[in-house]
């Protein structure tokens, strides 16, 4: 069913890393992803993964939540890592009729299915452990900089925030606007490609009319409250960075140096 | 017969999830063919999770749903055939609408039934008139129209499949009391000239009350009571600790007999009650 998406969905808990300033958090993701891409040989890659698997374990989240997101992408990973195999020129350590498998295609695949799992476990640390209204707050303050240039940072951040609120709306919506076709014989699960597309209407046009009807009353409603933008608008929760910050900054800036360290001094198995 | 049985019924909401939930809990019920049934409840009691059930959008956790005799899951490819005998109006249905002209859209279940033009073109007629949609409306936009209107061609989109058993989740919700009336009216003729049977929810007892033969009360997720409309009423006390009432004619009439007027408590809608009156003030006349 369409709600059994999960991927990047809110844990609710009260572990370490929810606790961890949400500026810094993002911060500190955009620097692991730094991490997982300048990795490259097996030491530093095995201290980025038991990095990533300490602050999975400090999140307190069940390991069962970070598959679920990770089974999203499988076909993904095998496909890269397949076609990766047979890419890459070097020594050659077997045949399988005139394909020619290399040691370097082994590395490179190895390495590509390890930095896109990577990846989305740390993008799902973040969203995981961060309140969607906090980590728009947190956005707007980071991009705030940009106002010099007439940006309206505020202006997107609300925006985010909207969408974020209305996903689940939408995906309720869309269920109900389902089940009221498919009572009315609609089949949207079965016939070829074109079919299937051609059956998406009676459930798009209804999702689009009553999205812009939501639309419409919720600028109405915040005119109501008097909302004219950022200017001069106080916070009720203000972001604030503590000693388990400093901590997080301090650690992430360790493995962030040891893997660079280690770019330098070992040779390098996959760029 | 029994056009519908339900068999120890259960709905778990999120099996294995933190959020587990019960939603419905072994129901049994038989419905006759013919009859008008009134469903209700308290908001959360199950009773949309329950008609889902009978149309087969929703496969039960546990237990059987039998329509005309068939267990319905035991041939799952035959299910949407089963969407088209068992008619489900949706609360607030005017939100499905999607085609560009209230025809066509109402037309759009005959044409998922493989029926010929002709016959569509019967079907979208008599459904229509059933729900009393104006001829002239039929070639507008269904974005044009009032929202009484609108209400009335998304039912329509249902009974023209022209379905044996037709459920109706909460139609007059939000409707004007003229419109709800005429509703009211238009839904009755329909079913004495249709003789199908009729399943509709409400929260308005004065409804219930002025058209079903039988009432199902369920809470929290249970059927309490499934009887005649009358008896129904009858358990005033028991009907209001769950957060339900009686129609507001059936509690005066009772009240009046309480405090010692000669009359038949178990009066459903205004007209009967003032016939009975009537008969109590000429029998005290004569006396």
């Amino acid at each position: 069913m369409i709600r059994d998406v999960t991927f990047g969905q809110f844990f609710p808990g009260k572990s370490l890393l929810h606790k961890l300033d949400a500026r810094v958090k993002i911060l500190l993701v955009a620097t692991f992803i730094v991490i997982i891409f300048i990795a490259s040989n097996y030491i530093s890659l095995a201290i980025t993964l038991f990095s990533i698997f300490f602050a999975m374990i400090l999140s307190k989240i069940p390991i069962k939540t970070y598959l679920k997101s990770i089974k999203m992408i499988t076909i993904l990973v095998l496909a890269t890592s397949l076609l990766n195999i047979f890419y890459g020129e070097g020594t050659p350590l077997f045949n399988i009729g005139f394909i020619t498998i290399t040691k370097e295609g082994i590395n490179n695949s190895i390495f590509v299915a390890a930095r896109l799992i990577m990846l989305v476990i740390v993008s799902s640390l973040l969203t995981l452990t961060t309140l969607p209204t906090d980590l728009t707050d947190a956005i707007e303050r980071i991009i705030s900089p940009l106002k010099l240039f007439k940006v309206k940072t505020h202006e997107i951040s609300m925006m985010m925030t909207i969408a974020l609120r209305f996903i689940p709306t939408l995906i309720e919506e869309t269920d109900k606007i389902m089940n009221a076709q498919k009572a009315r014989g609609a089949d949207i699960e079965s016939g070829n490609l074109i079919q299937r597309i051609r059956a998406l209407v009676p459930i798009l046009i209804p999702l689009f009319v009553s999205a812009f009807k939501r639309a419409y009353d919720l600028a109405i409603a915040m005119e109501c409250r008097c909302y004219n933008g950022g200017d001069g608008r106080s916070r009720m929760k203000i972001l604030k960075v503590g000693t388990i910050d400093y901590f997080a900054i301090i650690f992430v800036l360790i493995i962030l140096i040891l893997v660079l360290l280690l770019n330098i001094k070992l040779p390098v198995t996959m760029r | 017969m029994s056009v519908i049985k339900v068999e120890d019924l259960s709905y778990v909401y999120g099996k294995g999830t933190p959020s587990e939930k019960v939603a419905i809990d072994k129901i049994n019920l038989e419905v006759k063919k013919g009859e008008f049934i009134g469903l209700i409840g308290h908001t959360g009691s199950g009773k949309s999770t329950f008609i889902k059930h009978l149309n087969g959008l929703l496969k039960p956790s546990k237990g059987n749903v039998y329509i005309d005799g068939e267990n319905i899951w035991d041939n799952s490819s035959k299910i949407r055939n089963l969407r088209f005998k068992v008619g489900l109006v949706f609360q607030y249905p005017e939100y499905q609408l999607f085609e560009d002209t209230v025809y066509k859209d109402i037309e759009f279940g005959p044409i998922n039934m493989g029926l010929s033009e002709n016959d569509r073109k019967k079907r979208v007629k008599m459904a229509a008139d059933f729900v009393g949609l104006e001829y002239g409306l039929l070639e507008k936009s269904p974005f044009e129209l009032s929202g009484g209107e609108k209400r009335k061609a998304a039912i329509a989109g249902v009974i023209s499949m022209d379905p044996d058993i037709l459920i109706l989740d909460e139609p007059t919700a939000g409707l004007d009391p003229r419109g709800k009336d005429e509703f009211l009216n238009h839904i009755k003729r329909y079913h004495k000239e249709r003789k199908n049977t009729i399943i509709w929810v409400s929260h308005s007892m004065e409804d219930i009350a002025m058209i079903s033969d039988r009432v199902i009360v369920m809470n929290k997720g249970k059927v309490v009571m499934f009887d005649s409309t009358k008896n129904v009423f009858f358990r005033d006390k028991e009907l209001e600790k769950m957060g339900l009432r009686i129609p507001q004619i059936t509690r005066i009439m009772s009240r009046l007999k309480d405090n010692g007027f000669d009359i038949d408590s178990g009066i459903l809608t205004v007209d009967q009650a003032v016939n009975e009156i009537l008969r109590y003030l000429k029998r005290r006349e004569i006396d």
